[in-house]
């Protein structure tokens, strides 16, 4: 709306121009260096030079008990593509975050629109829905572990006794279960995140356009299709992103969860990364695997911004 | 917003028994929608919470009772016991995971602040020609995972001789917090009209002092968000606490339940569940407070002054 090229400095350079002193904090160029400047190098010393370091491991035969760094070429990569577990987890990968990723957003939408509803009670409802979230991970996991538990589950002991099943379902046993369960939980974990997010942009909708398509007689799915949903598509697109980094990158569900059983059934790329590099010591491999999330990412995010500004622009 | 009152529309030359009969219409309507706000209200809580909702219940059951698969999981089957929640507070280091969270909350919050708050300024609104590839590029760290870092972000930790301390992870979570917040932030600045900081700097600020009396309080629910954010962020981080310290009195609740309250296939599972309740619960309420904050000052944001 605000078109970027009516730039403030006319009106700057008139009123500086006034004034006797310009202080160096009036120099924009200047300030914005200083002001981005501890952010970058603290990036940089944290994540630019680990990151590279990583890589070279990748590239390298360290292992947990022999940390001599020696050049090995692309002998990691040929291991890692020889080994069906690879391209198992990488599938996984893809499933795990396709579907967890739909759903997020479907949910968080839903969600979102809940709770900008007015309703006696909505603090209390808030609080409860925010719960999944604000919980450290590893926590709401361990809790889930007893909730999926293969003898005395609760859901189990439901479906039993409504007489859906005569005997236990075991999610975490059977590799399509197993699968499901880990999506439920990640999906029931971030879809308050991806709610927020979406609340922020409908909140930020004017409400006169609400009010406008209202009295031109707009039913609410009609307003919902029409006018919130293409109005908040950049915040959508944002809780998208979010919801895809998260599960990508995410390893403490299958982890806690399953451990990436039954035979590897719920391995992703993360979490086979850190079975190989860190329990099976093979420092060189597990760096190599987990060099594969970036490039995905990369793509993924670029997508996603496009699409982003793609909507700025129109 | 759902006050679609008939009554207080134009009457215009509408006939009366039409008045009426529109007036019903829209009166059910009211009551349906009514009806399906509060439903999806309960349904969406009862999803939400149900796991924590069973886990109060399970925390204070018996061992007999817990572990009969026969017996109800949503009552209680024989007398409740408090034991296995003082268990956790008087014989596990609990407390001292949760006061280490707080340390380390608290810390890389400020310097995440510290160090967001000037860089998402720069990149929103100094109008460098860089600003939009470079917060992009900000932004991407993130997509760095914590699982491709640890390993050699290990290694920084020992250099540095800060393994088995909490200062290992303050130092470290600002890298998972910065690049979100300064991301976060920059939408919430752009959000702010740019006259806003223009008018103040023709009143005769400074662009700092522009910054800091106009535009700040405009961002502060911004702020509030990036501050609960981050710390929502950093308490619920596991990997790099797992590989970072491995002494029970410097460890975070994420790390420090799960790896001490199960002892190889042992698993306090009462314990367990209290002090997931006992975590979730105030960090939910906080989020709540703030958020409730956050929406109101966002709908004062969006009123175009």
């Amino acid at each position: 709306m605000t078109d970027v090229k009516t730039e403030a400095e006319p009106v700057e350079a008139g009123g500086r121009r006034e004034r006797p002193k310009v202080g160096l904090a009036d120099r924009d160029g200047f300030l914005a260096w200083v002001m981005l400047l501890p952010s970058v190098v603290y990036i940089i010393a944290l994540v630019g030079i680990p990151f590279l370091l990583a890589i070279a491991f990748a590239f390298s035969d360290v292992t947990t008990g022999d940390p001599s760094f020696d050049f090995v070429g692309f002998a990691n990569f040929g291991d890692v593509f020889d080994d069906r577990v690879f391209w198992r987890s990488l599938r996984n990968t893809l499933v795990f975050t396709v579907i967890s990723m739909l759903l997020i957003v479907v949910f968080g939408k839903i969600l979102a629109n809940i709770l900008v509803a007015d309703f006696r009670g909505k603090w209390f409802v808030r609080f409860l829905v925010l719960l999944p979230w604000t919980t450290p991970v590893a926590l709401s996991t361990v809790s889930w572990l007893w909730f999926l538990d293969s003898i005395f589950s609760p859901v189990d002991w439901v479906l039993r006794n409504v007489g859906l099943i005569d005997a236990n379902v075991v999610w975490l046993g059977q590799p399509g279960t197993a699968m499901a369960s880990v999506i439920a939980v990640h999906v029931w974990r971030l879809t308050p995140l991806a709610a927020v997010i979406v609340m922020a942009g409908l909140i930020a909708i004017p409400k006169d356009l609400d009010e406008a398509a209202r009295i031109d007689g707009a039913g609410f799915w009609r307003r919902m299709f029409e006018v919130t949903i293409p109005l908040t598509m950049p915040v959508i697109a944002v809780a998208a992103l979010f919801g895809a980094i998260l599960t990508f990158t995410d390893m403490t569900v299958p982890y806690v969860l399953t451990r990436g059983g039954p035979t590897h059934s719920t391995d992703v790329l993360a979490s086979w990364a850190y079975f190989r590099g860190i329990e099976g010591g093979d420092v060189g491999q597990g760096a190599a695997i987990a060099l594969f999330l970036f490039p995905l990412l990369l793509a993924a995010a670029v997508a996603i911004l496009r699409a982003v500004r793609r909507l700025e622009a129109r | 917003m759902t006050t679609t009152a008939p009554a207080g529309k134009p009457v215009g030359k509408v006939p009366a028994d039409e008045m009426e009969r529109l007036r019903r219409r829209y009166g059910r309507r009211h009551v349906a929608a009514r009806c399906g706000v509060y439903g999806a209200a309960v349904t969406a809580a009862l999803l939400c919470a149900l796991p924590f909702l069973w886990s109060v219940i399970s925390a204070f059951k018996q061992n007999q009772d817990l572990y009969n698969p026969e017996s109800n999981p949503f009552f209680f089957n024989m007398p409740a016991t408090p034991d296995h929640v003082t268990f956790l507070f008087t014989d596990t280091p609990f407390l001292t995971f949760v006061v280490n969270t707080l340390i380390v909350g608290a810390a890389v919050v400020a310097i995440t602040l510290a160090l967001a708050l000037p860089a998402a300024y720069s990149l929103a609104r100094l109008d460098r020609p860089w600003g939009t590839p470079m917060g992009i590029a900000i932004f991407m760290v993130y997509l760095v995972p914590p699982s491709l870092l640890f390993l050699s972000l290990t290694r920084v930790v020992v250099a540095l001789h800060l393994e088995n301390t909490l200062w290992s992870m303050i130092v470290v979570y600002p890298t998972i917090t910065v690049p979100v917040s300064v991301w976060l932030l920059i939408g919430f600045l752009k959000a702010v009209p740019k006259d806003v900081e223009e008018q103040a700097m023709v009143d005769g600020y400074s662009r700092l002092g522009a910054f800091l009396r106009a535009v700040m309080p405009l961002v502060f629910p911004g702020i509030v968000a990036v501050v609960v954010f981050s710390f929502t962020l950093t308490s619920s981080e596991f990997v790099y606490a797992l590989a970072f310290v491995s002494s029970s009195p410097e460890m975070v609740i994420s790390t420090g339940v799960p790896t001490q309250l199960i002892r190889g296939d042992v698993f306090f599972w009462q314990s367990l569940q209290a002090s997931a309740v006992i975590t979730a619960v105030p960090i939910a309420f906080l989020f709540n407070l703030f958020l409730d904050r956050f929406v109101t000052g966002f709908t004062m944001g969006a009123v175009k002054t």
